[in-house]
């Protein structure tokens, strides 16, 4: 294992140091692991606080600023952060007018929310939840853990912060949270799997001539292996899966992530055959985002989100952003 | 069984926990996300030295301050499903300062009620429960048999040991394992296979 890293045990005390030096519109509790906006908290303003295990980066602490987040924790390398980092960073961001978790739906993140908004409940903040299932690849079912949370997550934390940033009411900044995660699907694809540091080797074998299909964001395998093959091809098996959950029509939102070792060419011929995609099916992508925004580690390869926008949605969308790794309008 | 006795408990379960470390987070990579062993072992190493700080005066006040410790410092799945399950068994003893088996066996229940109320998973579900619950349920016959401690620990913890083994050829349906559907079969459950340490390590204790 190569990587550029001090010790296995600092890998996100090190990063977040970097990111309190790197970015001042931050203030950084190393202490207790909270990334907040500087200001925090506003009064009167809904917080937003959402969490999750270090290695998606800039998923959670690069959403932090203006128009998205009020506190990000990031929990140990794919391992979802502790009901008291999640507390400290909801009393830290509570204006008064109420705390959103934005959590994504693994069981580990589910449960340290979960505790951690009794828990601030019991002191006086009140907390409202929505959860973030976008990944078509599982199979929903009442006997399961459920689809996870993927690529969508930035979608919710970019309208539902816009939204809160106007000084609209939790109930009404969850409302618009949970209808963009309804109205998103997304489906990941991997090349090559990823190393987690404190392993110290790739997370499963894949050959040279082979893909998996319907992988998370934590090095998880996916659903199927399938052989390599032309990027139009791939992206075709991607799109299949969302447009058979939720058929793409109408103004679309439109995400192709990198995995985190991916060249942003590639990103491009995706989203090139995506977009191809969407006018096949009449649907349009009007607002798009191409980079690495929702990683797993070193993985290459990609995933798709899509939104069916409404003139709401696409307003909140539009609006002034000012985060590390999200900046537009402002 | 004592309070020194539950803490022998801790740093048994602390040292099995470092030995299979990278053996239980290998289990984790092929069926998760490579982080068990990794999280385990912070988290009972952290729960050793609040035992050495706090020095807890009871059983059941060792093993909540022992489950707190587990829901601060773990994160992911098993820091509060495990926190949780010290924490039931140890509110089940009470103020007690000296544990019967029987005693042992309904803090466990407890245990087991905790997780599953937490978790919703049932046995079958290839998670943590399906050591957990035939340990429980094998020091419970042990138990009404009549046997002497030492036996019916190691009646638990072949039952944890059987119950781990036993994931091997099932499809998980709960945890991030059932992301992969059909091909989570032929794996060994991380979670089951940390159970079935702190069962091992629980009859360890009794044979110092």
């Amino acid at each position: 294992m190569k990587k550029l890293i001090n010790s296995v045990d600092s890998v996100v005390t090190d990063a977040l140091r970097g990111i309190a030096a790197a970015h001042p519109s931050l203030r950084v509790d190393l202490e207790n692991k909270v990334v907040f906006r500087a200001g925090a908290p506003r009064p009167g303003k809904v917080g937003l606080v959402s969490g999750g295990g270090s290695g998606h980066e800039p998923l959670h602490g690069g959403f932090v600023g203006h128009g998205m987040l009020d506190a990000a924790c990031p929990g140990e390398v794919f391992t979802s952060p502790v009901p008291d980092q999640l507390i400290e960073a909801t009393k830290g961001v509570d204006g008064g007018a109420g705390v959103l978790h934005i959590v994504k739906n693994y069981t580990g993140d589910v449960l340290n929310f979960q505790m951690a908004a009794e828990l601030s409940g019991d002191e006086g903040v009140e907390v409202a939840t929505v959860l973030v299932n976008d990944d078509v690849a599982v199979q929903d079912s009442l006997f399961t853990a459920g689809r996870r949370g993927t690529g969508a997550t930035l979608f919710v934390e970019k309208i539902a912060g816009a939204l809160a940033e106007t000084g609209a009411p939790l109930a009404e900044v969850a409302r618009v949270a949970r209808e963009v995660n309804e109205r998103s699907r997304s489906f990941g694809v991997a090349l090559t799997p990823c190393t987690v540091p404190a392993a110290g080797k790739p997370t499963f074998e894949l050959g040279d001539t082979e893909i998996e299909l319907g992988i998370g964001i934590h090095g998880e395998p996916g659903r199927t292996r399938a052989p390599m093959r032309e990027a139009r091809e791939i992206v075709r098996t991607a799109m299949d899966a969302i447009d058979a959950d939720l058929p793409l029509s109408g103004e679309t939102l439109v995400m192709v992530n990198g995995m985190g070792g991916t060249p942003l060419i590639e990103l491009y011929i995706v989203f090139a055959e995506v977009e191809a995609y969407l006018r096949e099916k009449g649907a349009t992508a009007v607002r798009s985002l191409v980079g690495n925004y929702v990683t797993s580690l070193d993985m290459q390869g990609f995933s798709v989100t899509t939104c069916s926008l409404t003139g709401e949605l696409t307003r909140l969308w539009d609006a002034p952003v000012e985060t590390p790794a999200l900046r537009w309008g402002r | 069984m004592n309070t020194q006795f539950f803490a022998a408990w801790i740093e048994e379960i602390a040292a099995a926990v470092r030995a299979q470390r990278d053996h239980l987070t290998q289990l984790d990579a092929a069926i998760g996300d490579a982080d068990h062993g990794a999280n385990l072992d912070r988290g009972f190493t952290a729960a050793r030295e609040a035992l050495a700080g706090a020095s807890p005066q009871t059983p059941g006040a060792l093993l909540v301050l022992v489950g707190s410790t587990l829901i601060r410092k773990v994160g992911g799945a098993s820091g509060p499903l495990y926190g949780t399950a010290f924490r039931e068994m140890g509110k089940a003893f009470g103020e007690a300062a000296e544990i019967s088996p029987a005693e042992l066996s309904t803090g466990l229940n407890a245990a087991l009620s905790g997780v599953q109320r937490l978790g919703a998973a049932a046995e079958g579900d290839k998670t943590m429960v399906d050591a957990l619950a035939p340990a429980a349920q094998a020091l419970a016959q042990a138990v009404r048999d009549g046997l002497k401690p030492e036996e019916a620990l190691e009646a638990a913890a072949a039952a944890a040991e059987q119950g781990a083994r036993a994931t091997v050829p099932l499809q998980a349906r709960k945890g991030r394992a059932s992301y992969l559907g059909p091909r989570s079969v032929g794996h060994e459950d991380p979670g089951a296979a940390s159970t079935a340490l702190l069962f091992g390590a629980l009859k360890a204790a009794a044979s110092r």
